[in-house]
């Protein structure tokens, strides 16, 4: 196990070295264009909602569209071949290939071909198969697989790419520039496409009333590839019918804005096949196109490999809602640091990768990166089709726990193993998803779990055997929890009977045994709004489990959770939740884990610690009572609140107290819960942390006091800077 | 939203530095002889009232195709919202020769201007359920895959819209 962890954190680190400049600058680009772009659009939320609705439709309906676009496209003079997987797949285009004696095919960029591993299926028939996007070409010559779905080769540096076309064709003078080398590619790929017998596409969408393909592009090379040569074939997963042209529409106005964050790419070709665009053929050089009487043949090949069972599949089905456009693997901190190299199975990369790879070459393939997904949410509010991408990876983490085998240090850890779990469950995991066990026996044995916690041998030990990063800072537990220090002080300050409202305010196991004060200066804070507050014995969220991908833990904690709300609820207290990411979980994840009534009733009753005060002083009561000041301060927002639109009331309430706000804009902080602990993924977090650094050591926000909202953010910022930080309760504490 | 189609067009094309060219059947031979880098291939265009002006060659071949310099086609939409024009399939070859020179010209009539892509896939609809293929072709064709963003990687590297102002409407 450990030497498994030495081995990822090995090739981690490799990549990090090697792609990671080239893909973050790439990544950070084309993800601050898409928040440029949609925000140009008048009714974002609208199309992503249509987007969805007519995925989710297509989706239901597979199977008669599926006969629909076949008829259609026979009918249209077009054959249609629907291969069970990728050897039938393969075992029909190379037949396609041998009938139209093709020496030469090209191809226009499509990730399901890489899927299908088509071009060495092709090649070993003799066929010579030229990749015709740039991206791709210079990833054939150089023999490396894509790092991104959209744009396969972000991870090669400019240089990389001249050094690479001087050595293999050695041209009379040096390339050197984009524009040179640019034109250098395409001059030798106009020559193999002009004498290439076959086209090979792939298809971002076909239309079952038309059997129209459409293609987003913009080097114009899917054009050439689909009418130069007088046979096409084009490879599509079933998932890619849509019931009409119509339909096309949202997604036209989503997927370049999505992806690499243009409006619109260059050209989105429309082809109804065969297309009554002559031939361009070079063997009858004179022949006037216009005087052209071509016989086109047109091969539409869907590919099923694994969909039909994904569509069967509650968790997996609304993978194949994904339109490919990227927007969750630039959105994704860890992806911006690593690519898809790391970030990726055998085909896909990126978020929604798990869900593809699980999907169509199994579970093997999806555990390789399932860990990358820390589970920070920030690609949600971004996927156009509104697909739950963490929650797939986390529904993958479980499967791939509950096929693991049983370790031989089970016995160590057997009593932090909740029973739903299986055995074979990964000790880091169990350690980490089981976080509130440890707290209790911490704080109960303070500062001597502390003291141990830190001796060297106890350290490498723990390094060893659950991969706890040695150079990370373990949290101390206070021998005090907040709960403790509440009923010592005798309960709250404010009666029932002077209270204008009243507060259930949830204890995390964090904030309980850890960051205490920030607790009690959130009791302060609420006192003194006239808040009558409770603390009363809750049960963790069931955050940490699910994050480890114990989905079963999880879901009996939220019925626990709720079990143990209900009744203040419906006595009209107010839940208040500090740490974000536990708030998250009773409004977004427990949807999924929860009987809606009960989700409704919670999740509409709790609320963001800032998110509360902010809607006391508009209700009235007094910011006098709240210590303000003119001092600056950098904010850094919890990357699940942002995903909420919580971020806004720290910011709104510290700014009405006084303060000058600069807040992040990184999409994480890197610690992302106990994703920064883990030994083999230690150097990856510090580096996305590293954005963040760099951000709070730069003017403006140099000299600012620091705050952060979650605990992993705080423990986080206080390994990356010198200065400390703070929940930013702490700022506004009348106590101090 | 009070900019007429035409002028929102325009300025989409502006944002995305494609050049633009308003004219009417009296001045188009001369906006286009203008405009244009011989030598010129194109196709018919399906416009009553004007016709390419003698310096475009619109039966073209492979051979001088390969030689052009620009190709001049008719657009049969213009999409205000995004400054697209939509490039027909044809059997006389306008839509894959667009792509073979260093200048395309895209002849567009303001009657065929609608304003969002909405309206354009509506109109396209029928014609693609009639077996038509089309391209929606916005500026000129662009790569960022070696380490910049360089204008004309398989495509034209610069586009000239020209919108022709007609009362009548032609045979399409
Ligand atoms: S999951 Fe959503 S965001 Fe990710 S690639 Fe697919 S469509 Fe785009």
């Amino acid at each position: 196990m450990s030497d498994a962890r030495e081995a990822t954190a090995d090739r981690i680190r490799h990549l990090l070295r090697t792609e990671g400049a080239a893909v973050e600058e790439n990544t950070l680009g084309f993800n601050q264009g898409r928040y440029d772009s949609v925000a140009d659009l008048e009714d974002y939320e609208g199309l992503k909602h249509r987007a969805r609705e007519i995925k989710a439709d297509a989706i239901e309906r597979l199977p008669e569209l599926i006969d629909e676009v076949t008829a259609r496209v026979e009918a249209n003079g077009g054959t249609v071949y629907l291969a069970s997987d990728a050897a039938d797949a393969n075992r029909y285009i190379r037949e396609v290939a041998s009938e139209a004696e093709a020496d030469r095919l090209v191809k226009s960029k499509s990730m399901t071909s890489e899927e299908l591993e088509v071009n060495e299926a092709l090649e070993a028939d003799g066929v010579d198969v030229v990749e015709t996007d740039l991206g791709e070409w210079v990833l054939q010559l150089a023999d490396e697989a894509p790092s991104h779905i959209v744009a396969p080769a972000i991870h090669k540096s400019r240089e990389e790419i001249a050094r690479l076309f001087n050595e293999l064709f050695d041209p009379d003078e040096p390339l050197e520039t984009a524009e040179e080398l640019t034109m250098f590619a395409r001059e030798k790929l106009g020559e193999q496409i002009r004498e290439a017998d076959v086209g090979m596409t792939g298809a971002n969408f076909i239309t079952a009333d038309s059997g129209t393909i459409m293609l987003v592009t913009s080097e114009g090379n899917a054009r050439k590839t689909a009418v130069v040569p007088d046979t096409h074939v084009a490879v599509a997963g079933v998932e890619k019918i849509v019931p009409s042209v119509e339909d096309l529409s949202p997604f036209i106005e989503l997927i370049g804005r999505s992806g690499t964050g243009q409006d619109i790419t260059s050209y989105i070709s429309l082809l109804t096949p065969p297309v009554d665009s002559p031939v361009v053929d070079v063997d009858e050089p004179d022949v006037a196109f216009a005087d052209r009487d071509d016989d086109r043949a047109f091969h539409l090949v869907l590919i099923d490999n694994g969909r039909m069972a994904m569509r069967e599949d509650d968790d997996l089905r609304e993978t194949l809602y994904c339109i490919r456009c990227s927007a969750c693997a630039n959105s994704c901190a860890n992806f911006q640091s690593v690519g898809g190299h790391a970030f990726g199975g055998e085909t896909y990369s990126g978020g929604i990768a798990t869900g593809w790879e699980a999907g169509v070459h199994g579970y093997d393939s999806a555990a390789t990166f399932n860990d990358l997904c820390t589970g920070c949410s920030r690609c949600v509010n971004q996927c156009p089709v509104g697909i739950d991408i963490p929650w797939i990876n986390t529904v993958v983490r479980d499967r791939l726990n509950r096929g693991g085998d049983p370790s031989r240090f089970e016995f160590l850890y057997e009593e932090l193993v909740p029973d739903e779990e299986p055995s074979g469950i990964d000790l880091q995991k169990r350690l980490f998803g089981n976080y509130g066990t440890l707290a209790k026996l911490g704080s109960a044995t303070a500062p001597l779990s502390n003291a141990i916690a830190s001796l060297s041998p106890v350290r490498s030990a723990m390094e060893r055997l659950v991969g706890i990063d040695s150079r990370r800072e373990l949290p101390s537990f206070e021998r005090e929890t907040l709960r403790g220090w509440f009923a010592s002080r005798g309960g709250c300050q404010v009666s029932l009977a002077d209270a204008d409202r009243e507060v259930v305010l949830y204890a995390d196991v964090y904030t309980n045994h850890v960051a205490v004060d920030r607790g009690k200066a959130a009791v302060r804070v609420l006192e003194a709004l006239d808040v009558h507050v409770t603390i009363p014995s809750v049960p963790e969220s069931g955050r940490a489990p699910l994050s480890q991908g114990m989905v079963s833990t999880a879901d009996r904690r939220a019925s626990e959770v709720f079990a143990a709300l209900a009744e203040p609820i419906d006595a009209g207290r107010d839940v208040v939740v500090i740490e974000p990411s536990d708030l998250a979980m009773f409004t977004r994840e427990y949807e999924r884990l929860l009987p809606a009534p009960s989700y409704e009733r919670l999740s509409s009753n709790s609320y963001e610690l800032f998110e509360y005060i902010y809607g006391l002083l508009e209700n009235g009561a007094d910011p006098d009572q709240l210590r303000s000041g003119g001092e600056a301060i950098a904010y850094h927002a919890h990357c699940q609140q942002r995903t909420l639109g919580l971020e806004v009331y720290t910011t709104a309430v510290l700014s009405e107290l006084g303060y000058d706000v600069l807040e992040s804009d990184v999409e994480c902080c890197g610690m992302a819960g106990s994703f920064g602990y883990k030994r083999q993924y230690y150097e990856l977090s510090m580096d996305v942390g590293d954005r963040l650094r760099e951000q709070f050591e730069r003017d403006p926000a140099r000299n600012r006091r620091v705050v952060a909202s979650g605990t992993s953010c705080v423990e986080q910022l206080s390994d990356l800077l010198t200065r400390e930080s703070e929940h930013p309760v702490m700022v506004i504490d009348p106590a101090d | 939203m009070s900019a007429s189609p035409i002028d929102r067009f325009t300025r989409s094309l502006e944002d995305l530095d494609v050049a633009v060219t308003r004219t009417d059947p009296a001045g188009f031979t001369e906006t286009i002889e203008t405009i244009v880098e011989p030598p010129c291939v194109g196709t018919p265009l399906p416009f009553a009232d004007v016709s390419v002006p003698d310096v475009v060659d619109t039966e073209p071949t492979p051979r001088t195709l390969e030689a052009a310099q620009t190709t001049v086609t008719a657009a049969s939409m213009g999409i205000s919202a995004y400054g697209s024009v939509v490039l027909p399939s044809r059997p006389d070859g306008s839509e894959q020769v667009s792509l073979f020179t260093d200048l395309h010209v895209p002849v567009v009539r303001e009657s065929d201007i609608v304003d969002s892509m909405a309206g354009a896939i509506d109109r396209l609809g029928p014609r693609l359920r009639d077996g038509e293929s089309a391209i929606i072709a916005t500026g000129p064709s662009a790569t960022a895959d070696m380490g910049a963003l360089v204008r004309g990687a398989h495509g034209p590297k610069e586009v000239h819209v020209v919108i022709l102002s007609t009362d009548t409407e032609g045979s399409q």
